[in-house]
């Protein structure tokens, strides 16, 4: 066993030397780490290529979902802003001790539709009737219990007195992504979504969609929270400022969301 | 603590692991056997092929069964011809990807299996006029008998244990789709840890049983030709 000392030593040297740079804080003054919602990425990355454009300051941009983003802030993640689904996991960020307080605010307001691939397969003005026939086998949305796009396709499907009709072809993503990719694969022939994922340019298939009316569910209020890591950090004290910004709010709005009131903590 | 519990998706999880085994082992066991004897050149190819699944990434596997199975596809396609139901979000779909997803874990034991006991019990037997269906129940099929017990334990095992493809091409519906890795993933997300605890003990136990199980069997019959 003495043998292997020495070799033992250098071996963990090596492994130090290796993971130095990653234990160094991560950003230089100028960087900051944002934690964004996956229905929000495709979004969060042009405004983030906008801002830098603007001022310098560079974004760099993780996305999962506010659940697991969540769970990875309170256990350590070094990130400096988080831009979340919902309004809950930011409040519990602040109160944790996690998040700076005061710096909370909603940056979009989440919009749903009813989506299919198919050109004419919602007429105008005909989504409810679509889905009160019943001639499809899946409508995909997203976990009510998981995704806050999930709840809010409960609440409009009770609003509209279908939510037990569609029971037998309900099909859940984990996320509204998932359901989303549920439908654009063709294994579920609608679903109820972000509106910002049919409005995308990544999505090859404007199909129709029935724009569901917010009066039908809880308003999906997406909340930004500056993160304890982040709090010295003036690129994400900019970026924050940037979402409230004429300019930000109308790429938010035109991207299939609404924009948010700018404005602080309730 | 197992009253508030919900049942559903242990029981469901359990037919999906015994629905695919079982079919597993009677694919798999031609399979098996083909690539322990073959001197064929395409051998390698099929072996690599075999191992695919434990390779690649759950998501490349659900990525493409959710493509290939789906209604728009030809397999998918006329799955829903026949049936009248997807294949993608069905018990049927779950039970295709699991096999994909666990053939390494059948043909690879008994591919072993079948090498060790080799040609000459074989050939001992179509010397005594056995026809080689008879050849190959009687005597073959016993001798290879731990490679059996290997490949269906784990098997078993590993479609307890999957998650991610399912994930992918299962649409979480209770009953039909929601597996015990599934619930435990929205027991988890949902804050629900006493849940989450139970069943992942639950997995816990089973899977070291498993093990314990795999490891004594291969202590028990140490070689199966003998």
């Amino acid at each position: 066993m003495k043998a292997y000392g020495p070799f033992l030593w250098r071996v963990l040297a090596l492994l130090a030397l290796a993971l130095a740079p990653m234990s160094r804080p991560s950003q230089a003054a100028e960087t900051a780490l944002v934690a964004v919602a996956a229905n929000f990425a495709e979004t969060a990355q042009r405004l983030a290529g906008l801002f830098t454009a603007r001022t310098g300051e560079d974004i760099v941009i993780t996305v999962g979902s506010t659940g697991k983003l969540y769970a990875q802030i309170i256990n350590g993640a070094p990130y400096d802003v988080l831009l979340a689904a919902d309004q809950r996991r930011p409040r519990l960020l602040v109160e944790g001790g996690h998040g700076v307080g005061g710096t909370r605010f909603t940056y979009a307001e989440g919009r749903l539709s009813l989506w299919t691939p198919q050109p004419d397969g919602i007429p105008a003005g005909g989504g409810i009737a679509v889905l009160a026939r019943g001639q499809f086998r899946h409508l995909a949305i997203a976990n009510p219990k998981l995704a806050p796009y999930g709840l809010a396709a409960k609440q409009a499907l009770e609003h509209l007195g279908l939510w037990q009709k569609m029971q037998p072809r309900l099909v859940m993503g984990q996320n509204v992504g998932q359901a989303f990719s549920m439908v654009a694969t063709g294994n579920a022939e609608l679903g109820i979504i972000a509106r910002a994922q049919v409005l995308s340019p990544r999505n090859g298939q404007p199909g129709s969609r029935w724009d569901i009316p917010e009066h039908t569910h809880d308003p999906i209020l997406q909340d930004a929270v500056l993160l304890r890591h982040g709090q010295n950090n003036k690129a994400a004290r900019d970026f924050l400022a940037y979402l409230s910004s004429d300019e930000a709010r109308a790429l938010i709005a035109a991207s299939g969301y609404g924009a948010g009131k700018s404005g602080a903590d309730k | 603590m197992i009253a508030a519990l919900d049942l559903a998706p242990i029981w469901l999880t359990l037919r999906l692991a015994a629905t695919s085994t079982l079919l597993l082992m009677l694919l798999g066991t031609p399979l098996a056997w083909w690539l322990a004897h073959t001197p064929s050149r395409m051998k390698s190819l099929v072996e690599a092929v075999t191992a695919l699944p434990l390779v690649l990434p759950p998501t490349v596997l659900g990525f493409y069964l959710l493509i290939l199975l789906s209604p728009d596809s030809t397999i998918g396609g006329a799955w829903v011809s026949l049936t009248g139901d997807n294949l993608t979000f069905s018990f049927s779909g779950l039970v295709i990807a699991t096999m994909i997803y666990s053939l390494p874990f059948a043909v690879q034991p008994l591919q072993a299996a079948f090498e060790a006991v080799g040609r000459a019990p074989l050939e001992a037997a179509a010397s005594l006029r056995a026809p080689p269906r008879d050849a190959f129940l009687t005597v073959a099929s016993p001798l290879a008998l731990r490679g059996y017990l290997t490949a269906l334990v784990l098997s078993f095992a590993h479609a307890i244990g999957e998650f991610g493809v399912v994930l992918m091409v299962g649409g979480n519906i209770p009953g039909r789709t929601k597996v015990i890795s599934i619930a435990i993933y929205e027991h988890v997300e949902t804050l629900e840890y006493t849940q989450a605890h139970a069943l992942s003990a639950l997995l816990l136990v089973f899977s070291f049983v498993v093990l314990a199980l795999v490891y004594t069997i291969n202590r028990r019959f140490p070689v199966a030709a003998g």
